[in-house]
């Protein structure tokens, strides 16, 4: 029959589809899956993904390997006469208990891993992050260390009419520069609305609210420049808030810790005054 | 009408013989389920349009980086815009529109428990999305700040912010009163030996999820009416300025939000769990337990909700808990799952396009489900919360999910409702092209989540361009496709071959045995349950 046929070769694609997909994906250059990251939480946190993935991945092929096989043999088109069956308590004990089972095989990692990433202290150094519409401010605390950091991606490209940059959109006039090999606090807050603050190569984001100060931490393993982008919707320009991390040597932050500092000389007040600091600088909106 | 002396005498004998009365005023005035349930299907379907329309204008503006077509303001609204119709205006009103058709056949009754009310809790659905859709042509335009409504961010919003509060309070009202009266139809007005164990599951879905209804529509009702306050009489429940709390509203607003998200699948579980025994010419497997798991997943429902919000800060042990209370989930959700294939298991199939449309939903349901679960793994969502991964899962769930489910019921009931079999061959057509197109719209935004690209972004970094662009060829490939389906659905409604009364070689159940199309009164006398 016509629609038979249609069927069967319309439930191969179906079925061939994601793969097709993941084959695209593969053979471009792009970004398809979490990356590792820097810190030794990222890769935890990796390991993690990896793990529910691939269990998620053998339940697929059991569950739908069983039902495509049912659904190619047992068909009226084949002569298939229908079984009667319909109840069973012994396979529902089963299929209740062993996913119980496999559920705390993930979540003793998990576990595991949300007691670490909790664990914020002796820390070396502590960064009061606050975002505000539409940009973020590093303060170093007990550092008389303070500035704003905001998109520098040209409106030009923005609006099409220069060629976009390699680091289009993720790129700040002032990076947030931590030393490498150091556990760094990180306290996010904000004092408008809710913003996020996400670099994926350090494995986790924070809410900034406003009234409230979250802590998270991170230790950075690898000098280089990390970025990230506002992850909670904070008005038109939640999408031109990015962040980025530059991670140096030690005698390195040291050095650029000296030199902010002497800049911030004139102001000491500018670190711990939000409403100053607002007024001087000038945002970039849309 | 016979003559007037006559009237009286034969009122009874003749009274289930009357046809509806003609014109407008029918539609208007009526308290007949049928009538009610087509007009909730059709706004259903042209708010499914209105939606989806949204939906085209951010694929549009992300098929490429940089600033497009729209504003990043503008591209905000329709966002927000997108999941409210979707949400209250497409999925919701077509499952209580499919409940009012469905319920009192299947449970022997002649119509809805409160036919008065169940008129005005339609009627109130086209005034409310007006008020809605208005804020669009408002001085500052539509609401920006997310379908969440998130403080303090929702009280940037302009003129549109009371409208929108109002619409919200309307469509709760709405709901509220559809969900009553579900439960006062399925509790008082079932034929005799029509016992609660004997209801088929989309009745047994539907009494569940209006329970949720009426315990979490209210809880909404009063967060906005909190925002009112705050926005506009000087309280502070969520200023933190005036010692109030933007995290308390968020537990608040997901105390509805998770459960609501039951809302829209419990009964699509109904569904699936009528169509596939029907083509696969065998009884549903496990029918208690599949009760007992809509249960469970109701009562988890309640004790979820602050999944969403993992990145908020909250203490260690309120993260282990709502992990492992999530996680809870996939046990009898997965229970569901293995049912209906072993429903299929052994049996004689089909595939007509309600049964495909039954298929694709548990295979892509499936996979919403196990991306749910891996978001339910507190560290791994501090990477994936408020990416695109988050919007492939809930994507997935809500579209071969919850809408390929109504799909699914439109084209099994058509036949039944309107006495005229679907175009196969168009029913067919529609299948393929939305199962195609709706994976190569979402499956991408997996990577896409991944890789880092945050959700609610009118413009992207470049790495991300190439699964956008994927992305935004399957929503147009899937949204136009949906025109078939409009086309299809027009079509069986003025003619087409002539429905018998089982119309299904497998179906089994009472409104099987009324014909097709059922006279516009059923059941007046209490039908035998065998």
């Amino acid at each position: 029959m016509a629609i038979t046929r249609f069927t069967k070769w319309g439930a191969t694609g179906l079925a061939a589809a994601p793969f097709l997909m993941w084959g695209a994906g593969a053979r471009a250059e792009l970004g398809l899956n979490m990356p590792q990251g820097v810190t030794a939480v990222s890769r935890e946190v990796y390991d993690l993904h990896m793990l529910i993935f691939w269990i998620c991945v053998v339940i697929a092929i059991g569950v739908f390997g069983v039902m495509f096989w049912s659904i190619f043999h047992h068909r009226k088109s084949r002569g298939a006469v229908p079984a009667q069956f319909h109840e069973s308590t012994l396979v529902e004990i089963v299929w209740t208990v062993v996913p119980m089972l496999i559920l705390i095989g993930m979540a003793v990692p998990a576990t595991k891993t949300l007691v670490k990433m909790y664990d914020s202290r002796e820390a070396e150094l502590t960064i009061k992050v606050t975002g505000y519409q539409w940009r973020w401010q590093y303060d170093y605390l007990d550092q008389n260390v303070g500035f704003l950091s905001v998109l520098s991606t040209p409106t030009a490209q923005i609006r099409n009419t220069a060629p976009k940059g390699e680091h289009y959109l993720l790129e700040v006039d002032n990076p947030m520069v931590v030393p490498v090999g150091k556990k760094v606090r990180i306290l996010t807050t904000a004092a408008d609305v809710i913003h996020s603050w996400w670099v994926p190569e350090l494995g986790w984001k924070k809410d900034a609210i406003p009234g409230f100060i979250n802590e998270s931490w991170t230790l950075i393993e690898k000098p280089g420049i990390y970025r990230g982008q506002c992850a909670e919707l904070c008005g038109k320009d939640h999408g031109y808030m990015p962040i980025v991390v530059k991670a140096v040597p030690e005698a390195e932050f040291k050095e650029w810790l000296a030199q902010m500092q002497a800049k911030n000389k004139p102001n000491p007040k500018t670190a711990n005054d939000d409403n100053s600091t607002v007024k001087i600088a000038g945002g970039q909106t849309l | 009408m016979s003559t007037a002396s006559h009237a009286h005498d034969h009122a009874e004998d003749h009274g289930h013989d009357h046809g509806p009365p003609r014109g407008l005023t029918r539609w208007i005035y009526t308290t007949n389920h049928k009538d009610i349930g087509t007009l909730y299907l059709l706004f259903s379907l042209l708010m499914f349009f209105v939606g989806g329309s949204m939906a085209l204008v951010i694929r549009a503006e992300l098929f490429q980086p940089g600033l497009q077509i729209v504003n990043p303001d503008f591209f905000n609204q329709m966002t927000t815009m997108h999941a409210l119709v979707m949400i209250f205006g497409a999925v919701m009103p077509a499952f209580v529109g499919l409940a009012n058709w469905l319920v009192p056949m299947m449970i022997g009754a002649p119509d809805m428990a409160l036919p008065r009310m169940n008129n005005w809790s339609f009627w109130i659905m086209p005034f409310a999305f007006t008020l809605l859709l208005s804020t669009l042509f408002l001085p500052g335009g539509g609401p920006a700040g997310g379908w969440t409504l998130y403080p303090p961010l929702v009280l940037q919003t302009g003129d549109a912010f009371p409208f929108v509060i109002l619409a919200v309070h309307m469509m709760g009202a709405s709901s509220i009163m559809g969900a009553i009266n579900i439960i006062a139809t399925i509790l008082n007005l079932r034929a005799p030996g029509m016992t609660l164990m004997k209801m088929p599951m989309f009745v047994w879905t539907w009494l569940i999820t209006a329970y949720l209804l009426i315990a979490v529509m209210p809880v909404l009702a009063g967060s906005v009416t909190m925002l009112l306050t705050d926005k506009f009489f000087g309280t502070s429940f969520f200023n933190a300025g005036g010692g109030g709390d933007p995290v308390m509203f968020q537990h608040i607003f997901w105390f509805f939000g998770h459960p609501e998200v039951y809302i829209m699948i419990l009964p699509a579980f109904g569904i699936i769990s009528m169509i596939i025994p029907t083509f696969a010419r065998k009884p549903l497997f496990g029918y208690a337990s599949m009760v007992y798991a809509t249960a469970s997943i109701a009562f988890l429902s309640f004790i979820v909700w602050a999944h969403h919000m993992f990145t908020v800060g909250m203490p260690l042990a309120g993260e282990l808990f709502f992990m492992y209370a999530t996680m809870l989930i996939a046990v009898p959700t997965g229970v569901k799952v293995f049912n209906w294939i072993s429903t299929m298991w052994r049996g004689a199939m089909t595939f007509e396009t309600p049964m495909l449309f039954a298929i694709a939903f548990v295979v892509l349901f499936t996979i919403g489900g196990f991306s749910g679960l891996m978001l339910a793994m507190a560290p791994a969502d501090f990477q994936y919360q408020d990416t695109y991964f988050v919007v492939a899962h809930f994507h997935y769930v809500l579209v071969p999910g919850a809408v390929f489910s109504i799909m699914a019921a439109a084209y099994y009931w058509l036949p039944k409702w309107t006495g005229h079999m679907y175009d196969e061959k168009l029913g067919q057509w529609h299948f393929w092209l939305s199962t195609i197109g709706v994976n190569v719209l979402f499956f991408p935004q997996h990577f896409l989540g991944l890789a880092g690209m945050p959700r609610r972004i009118p413009d992207y970094a470049l790495q991300f361009t190439e699964f956008n662009m994927m992305s935004t060829v399957g929503a147009f490939m899937f949204g136009f496709s949906q025109l078939l389906f409009a086309y299809n659905v027009i079509k069986t409604i003025r003619g087409g071959a002539k429905a018998t009364d089982k119309v299904w070689e497998g179906a089994d159940g009472l409104e099987w045995t009324l014909s097709s199309p059922p006279a516009y009164h059923t059941f007046t006398t209490a039908p035998e349950i065998r």
